[in-house]
């Protein structure tokens, strides 16, 4: 295969050469961060959550008003230079509130979507991966989960464990992470048999390097989107607590239970559903693009 | 860039397009009636839910109330004065002793066409006092003689003191006079069942049909279970010259948003009480359009104490506490269904003087005081001092934002600090039945226009529905006085001494009497609504 | 494959029989009983009620007797709606929920999917942004929301469709489009991200490289394998939605299934609770059985029958 066409020329024989690492050296999350600052809509993303989670900080501080004080002579006002948000049918101005509210809902949406990832991922993981009777045992124990009415499944725990932050993530985890690890075992059981797992796994990769390296990562797409489902239907499964005695104790704010309450006054008050909803749609909005940005950014294929 | 921003940007308008349409507010209202003389006599209302049982024996709650006042028909019907008349009796005896009633039956009919006997008056009653068939409101007829023994197993049915003489004479002797008695027999529990066919047919009252036949102004042509109920007019009714309706369509909308909404489309004639209910966040826009109808109702909006605990078990606290609301202020801005601010416990549809009450609303001065001297006894030294009381409320937005008032309230006026716990209602019954609570709400309605039907039930400290610990040895001489008192008058002064000894220990703080709100088509005339909220359509017409 | 559905089927039994035990015991656990309400009843008459409905036998043999009345499809009477049982609650309700729930079903699966596939063939172009700016709305606005919205703005204000009730199909547009919304968004979401991931494998490279139409690649390669995580949301979803929602049944007046599965259980009405899990349970596991079959169809690599024989 000798050629004299001088198109060709030779790159180099030596051995050490091949070795050697010809772009600039890079840690992976390095290289992660720069793709990722190239995507603008991630960036936009990211800018914006910076920006909610400053207001959920320092938000309530800006106003004269608490979140909690009653002021039934001002009731249902509307968006206006004293209360910049109107104020609820109590009074409490608005901006204050929705801005208390950004606390617990971006911290509730969070927790519950990073314990839903864990234990559906490492869940659906290894009932896909392992198979035959792991996967039988595993898949119908989440099937048998999912059966029970959770209506009864919350009554339950709040009457056995009582009110608290740690019961309302409890009762928002417990059948939460079902749907995540029935996505990733979908995943997982297409991928497993595709030529280069079999490839990696001939090649002797134990099953941790197997899932870590080819399976998880694989099925990042399906997860980051289901994650981004779960934070708002974390954010309404508060309020939805909340009503059976099992949320935040009124007079406390979150934009589910905002928006819950405000829904009947779409009609009459609309800014009482509105403010609380437009932010729950920027903040999941946000997360989606980010989410979507670090899964391009995350993806070895589209390294350039 | 731009291009990416400006999606999101028309993202954003087309959300505060929404904003911007919400803000016209709702009045497309006009239902039907175009002043022609001819019109159409149907009515479309809504009854909220599946009426549970339409067998008047079994039949416990106000939704199948509704049905059956309107399609059966007692040996009383509360009449347009909100008064007892002459029904399926078209006379009746009162003994001296006033505890024997005779009732005289009418020449009337099922809608089949059998004739009304008094013997399917005593087979509906002492069917519902049976045991075995599971009447949960048989407890309604334990003002009649042996009734109470009959149904708890301890004695016989044919003690029950209700015997047809004749098919047309129906004898009823009673326990202790009761001067409400032609009242209840106008209540549900109270009606006569076709004994013909509930003898061959023990499901006869499950479905529309041939088996189910009713004595009332209407006759329920078809069940569509959670779904509608459709009633017309009877031919067989005695009085049907009066009824003017043809047919009444009965819709299940469980959401009161929902139910306004089709009442400003024309889809419905009536919306809220007292078989729906109307959104409070609509209530204001429907004073201000002066469409809203308000009528008191004997029922009253309680928060109850827990006098078997610190700091509750001490008068004064109770007192402070109660003393301390607002209730004007409460009314106007929250329920904003005109209540009447409640300083008493018994409806002013029955004590004309409660609508002032046994003290002045929002007087915080005097509630300091009774502050400083429960303080005091309890050998605290400031309200600071005291644990958060908890103030519990079963899961409702309405309940939710009158707690969240009040406790705005108590830690205003009082610097009482309160923590809100409210619990899904059977949890919260529960709750409430183990005294697990430390202030409660509950609201009573009135089953019937006496007075005796809101004292009575905190005559004992384990009586089911006190649910306060409290009792008291002279509350209970007078109400035990107020039942073998014959003279009207003399009775009802038992009954305000009661009241008065209640309020003054005040294990009970009242909030308000309830109203019921409604709006209602223009052309819609002379439906009744009675003083206990019950309503009634064979008056009903438009014009 | 028919040993595998037919151990898969014995499966379905013992999950069965588990759901039912749990149920039963969190049911009897749960503060509160059937007979709970604001009027306390006299003691005597409660405990008639008790004795009449087999409330005060031991708990093992009301257990059986609840299992004797799943095995032999018979629920008994409603505790509370005592004019119907619990297999006339489901046989009237159910068949609105189903119609209901396949409309709902339809408009997610075909919208979701198109709008999914066509913003991954327009990666990053206005088409991706307008569908993701779509999902974003319709992930972040839950239905109840989504159904005052469709109710206040098509019906009131412009008039176009029914307020509420069961009537005729113009009725059933406005829950259908608040049931399908989120599922429609998640689909949508789903689709274009796996499609990106799978375009981007070799096999499609391949075929585009040997010339294929981009039609052809799109359906017959590309989706197919993009599909798989839909396929596996569709189970549990279609369980869920033809049995009815509560909240859409509640705002539109709706007399289908879904009300009971939340009433029954603030009523604590026993037999309701366990005639609907039951019930649920069955579609549910029945749904999820389909979705494992319809994985050898889409990727006939997928071995679910115990990997060792084959391989």
């Amino acid at each position: 295969m000798q050629s004299t066409n001088d198109k060709f020329k030779v790159v180099g024989t030596q051995l050490s050469d091949a070795e050697k690492i010809s772009k600039p050296s890079l840690s992976f999350w390095k290289d992660v961060f720069i793709r990722f600052r190239k995507n603008k809509l991630a960036m936009f993303g990211l800018v914006l959550l910076a920006i909610l989670i400053f207001m959920a900080i320092f938000g309530p501080y800006m106003t004269e008003y608490d979140y909690k004080t009653n002021d039934l002579t001002n009731k249902n006002q509307p968006p206006s230079a004293e209360h910049w948000f109107g104020t609820d049918d109590l009074g409490r101005d608005m901006f204050t509130r929705t801005w208390e509210g950004a606390r617990i809902s971006i911290f509730i949406g969070v927790a519950a979507a990073l314990i839903d990832l864990f234990i559906g991922v490492a869940w659906g993981g290894i009932a896909g991966y392992k198979g035959g009777r792991t996967d039988e045992t595993m898949m119908r124990a989440a099937d048998i989960l999912s059966g029970i009415p959770y209506l009864l499944l919350v009554i339950l725990l709040m009457v056995v464990l009582g009110q608290g932050l740690g019961t309302m993530i409890l009762a928002m985890t417990i059948t939460g992470w079902i749907n995540m690890s029935r996505i990733v075992r979908g995943q997982v059981l297409m991928l497993k048999s595709q030529e280069y797992v079999l490839a990696s796994k001939t090649l002797g990769a134990n099953t941790t390097r197997i899932m870590g390296k080819h399976l998880i990562p694989n099925s990042m797409g399906p997860i980051l989107v289901t994650m981004t489902l779960t934070v708002p239907s974390a954010i309404f499964t508060e309020a939805y607590l909340g009503f059976l005695g099992l949320g935040l104790t009124p007079p406390l704010a979150s934009w589910g239970t905002m928006a819950n309450d405000g829904l009947p006054a779409l009609r009459y008050y609309p800014w009482r559903l509105f403010f609380p909803a437009i932010f729950i749609c920027l903040t999941i909005f946000a997360f989606n693009v980010v989410g979507d940005g670090l899964r391009d950014a995350l993806d070895p294929r589209s390294r350039k | 860039m731009k291009k990416r921003l400006s999606i999101f940007f028309s993202m954003l308008l087309v959300v505060s397009m929404f904003l911007a349409a919400c803000g016209g507010g709702g009045d497309n209202a006009d239902g039907g009636g175009d002043g022609g003389k001819d019109v159409p006599q149907e009515l479309k209302v809504n009854i909220n839910t599946e009426p549970p049982s339409l067998n008047p024996g079994l039949a416990q709650d106000s939704t199948s109330g509704t049905v059956l006042r309107n399609i059966m028909e007692g040996l009383t019907r509360i009449g347009q004065k909100d008064e007892p008349e002459a029904a399926m009796a078209e006379s009746w005896e009162i003994s001296d002793d006033l505890k024997t009633y005779t009732f005289k039956i009418r020449d009337a009919q099922w809608s089949n066409g059998d004739p009304v006997t008094a013997q399917d008056f005593e087979y509906a009653w002492k069917w519902a006092l049976d045991p075995n068939n599971q009447s949960t409101y048989s407890y309604q007829l334990y003002y009649i003689e042996g009734a109470e023994a009959a149904n708890t197993g301890k004695g016989s049915m044919d003690d029950v003191g209700v015997k047809a003489i004749d098919d047309k004479t129906l004898e009823v002797k009673l326990v202790n006079p009761t001067p409400y008695f032609l009242e209840l027999t106008a209540f549900y529990t109270y009606l006569p069942v076709n004994s013909k066919i509930a003898q061959e047919n023990k499901d006869w009252a499950t479905d529309a049909g041939d088996d189910y036949t009713t004595n009332g102004p209407f006759h329920m042509t078809e069940w569509s279970h959670s779904d509608k109920i459709i009633l017309e007019k009877s031919d067989t009714y005695w009085d049907k010259d009066t009824v003017k309706l043809d047919s009444i369509e009965m819709v299940m909308i469980n959401d009161p948003n929902t139910e306004l909404s089709m009442f400003d489309n024309g889809e419905l004639d009536w919306a809220g009480a007292p078989t729906g209910a109307l959104p409070t966040d609509a209530m204001q826009a429907l004073k201000d359009n002066g469409t809203l109808v308000t009528q008191a109702i004997a029922g009253v909006y309680n928060y109850k104490f827990n006098t078997t605990v610190e700091p509750l078990n001490n008068e004064n606290i109770r007192k402070a506490l109660s003393h301390a609301l607002n209730r004007e202020e409460l009314i106007a801005n929250i329920t904003q269904g005109e209540q009447l601010p409640a300083m008493g416990i018994v409806p002013p549809t029955m004590f004309p003087e409660n609508e002032k009450g046994h003290f002045p609303d929002n007087d915080v001065e005097a509630a300091k005081e009774f502050l400083e001297k429960g303080l005091e006894e309890l050998g605290y030294e400031d309200a600071s001092e005291l644990p958060a009381i908890a103030l519990s409320y079963n899961t409702s937005e309405a309940h939710q934002k009158i707690a969240q008032a009040v406790q705005d309230m108590w830690s205003q006026n009082l610097g009482i600090e309160v923590t809100l716990d409210n619990a899904e209602w059977n949890v919260y019954l529960d709750k409430l039945d183990n005294m697990d609570f430390q202030v409660a709400r509950l609201g009573w309605l009135g089953d019937f226009n006496d007075a005796m039907n809101f004292l009575e039930m905190y005559k004992d400290a384990d009586g089911g529905n006190n649910q306060t610990g409290w009792e008291d040895p002279e509350f209970q001489k007078l109400l035990e006085q107020s039942q073998t008192e014959t003279d009207p008058d003399a009775r009802l002064q038992l009954l305000k001494d009661a009241e008065a000894i209640f309020m003054d220990a005040m294990p009970v703080a009242p909030i308000y009497f309830y109203t019921n709100n409604w709006v209602q088509d223009e052309s819609l005339k002379e439906v009744f609504v009675s003083g206990l909220g019950d309503v009634q359509y064979k008056w009903a017409y438009f014009e | 494959m028919a040993k595998y559905i037919g151990k898969r089927l014995l499966y379905m039994i013992i999950s069965l029989w588990l759901i039912v035990t749990a149920t039963f015991f969190l049911m009897r656990v749960a503060p509160g009983n059937p007979f709970a309400s604001e009027k306390k009843l006299p003691p005597e008459i409660e405990a008639n009620l008790q004795a009449h409905y087999g409330l005060d036998k031991p708990w093992y043999q009301q257990y059986t007797d609840y299992l004797v009345n799943v095995v032999t499809w018979d629920f008994g009477p409603s505790f509370k709606y005592k004019s119907q049982t619990v297999n006339d609650l489901i046989s009237e309700g159910f068949p609105v929920s189903f119609l209901l729930g396949m409309e709902a079903i339809f408009i997610a699966v075909a919208l979701g999917v198109l709008f999914g596939v066509i913003a991954a063939l327009k990666q990053n172009k206005w088409q991706d942004y307008t569908t993701m700016a779509i999902a974003v709305l319709g992930i972040s606005v839950p239905s109840f929301i989504m159904a005052s919205f469709l109710q206040y703005f098509l019906a009131i204000k412009l008039g176009v469709f029914p307020v509420a009730r069961w009537e005729s199909f113009q009725h059933t547009i406005l829950p259908a489009i608040a049931l399908a919304a989120g599922p429609m968004a998640y689909i949508a979401r789903l689709t274009r991200s796996s499609m990106i991931e799978v375009l981007a494998n070799d096999y499609i490279k391949t075929a585009k490289a040997k010339g294929l139409s981009s039609g052809v690649i799109t359906v017959k390669h590309a989706m197919r394998n993009a599909l798989l995580p839909v396929v596996t949301y569709l189970g549990p979803l279609t369980a869920s939605i033809l049995t009815g929602s509560f909240v859409i049944e509640k705002i539109f007046g709706i007399p289908g299934l879904g009300f009971h599965f939340v009433t029954s259980i603030t009523n604590r009405d026993y037999t309701v609770i366990m005639g609907v899990t039951v019930f649920y349970s069955i579609i549910l596991l029945v749904a999820i059985l389909l979705v494992d079959i319809a994985y050898g169809i889409i990727d006939p690599r997928i071995k679910l029958a115990g990997g060792k024989k084959g391989e």
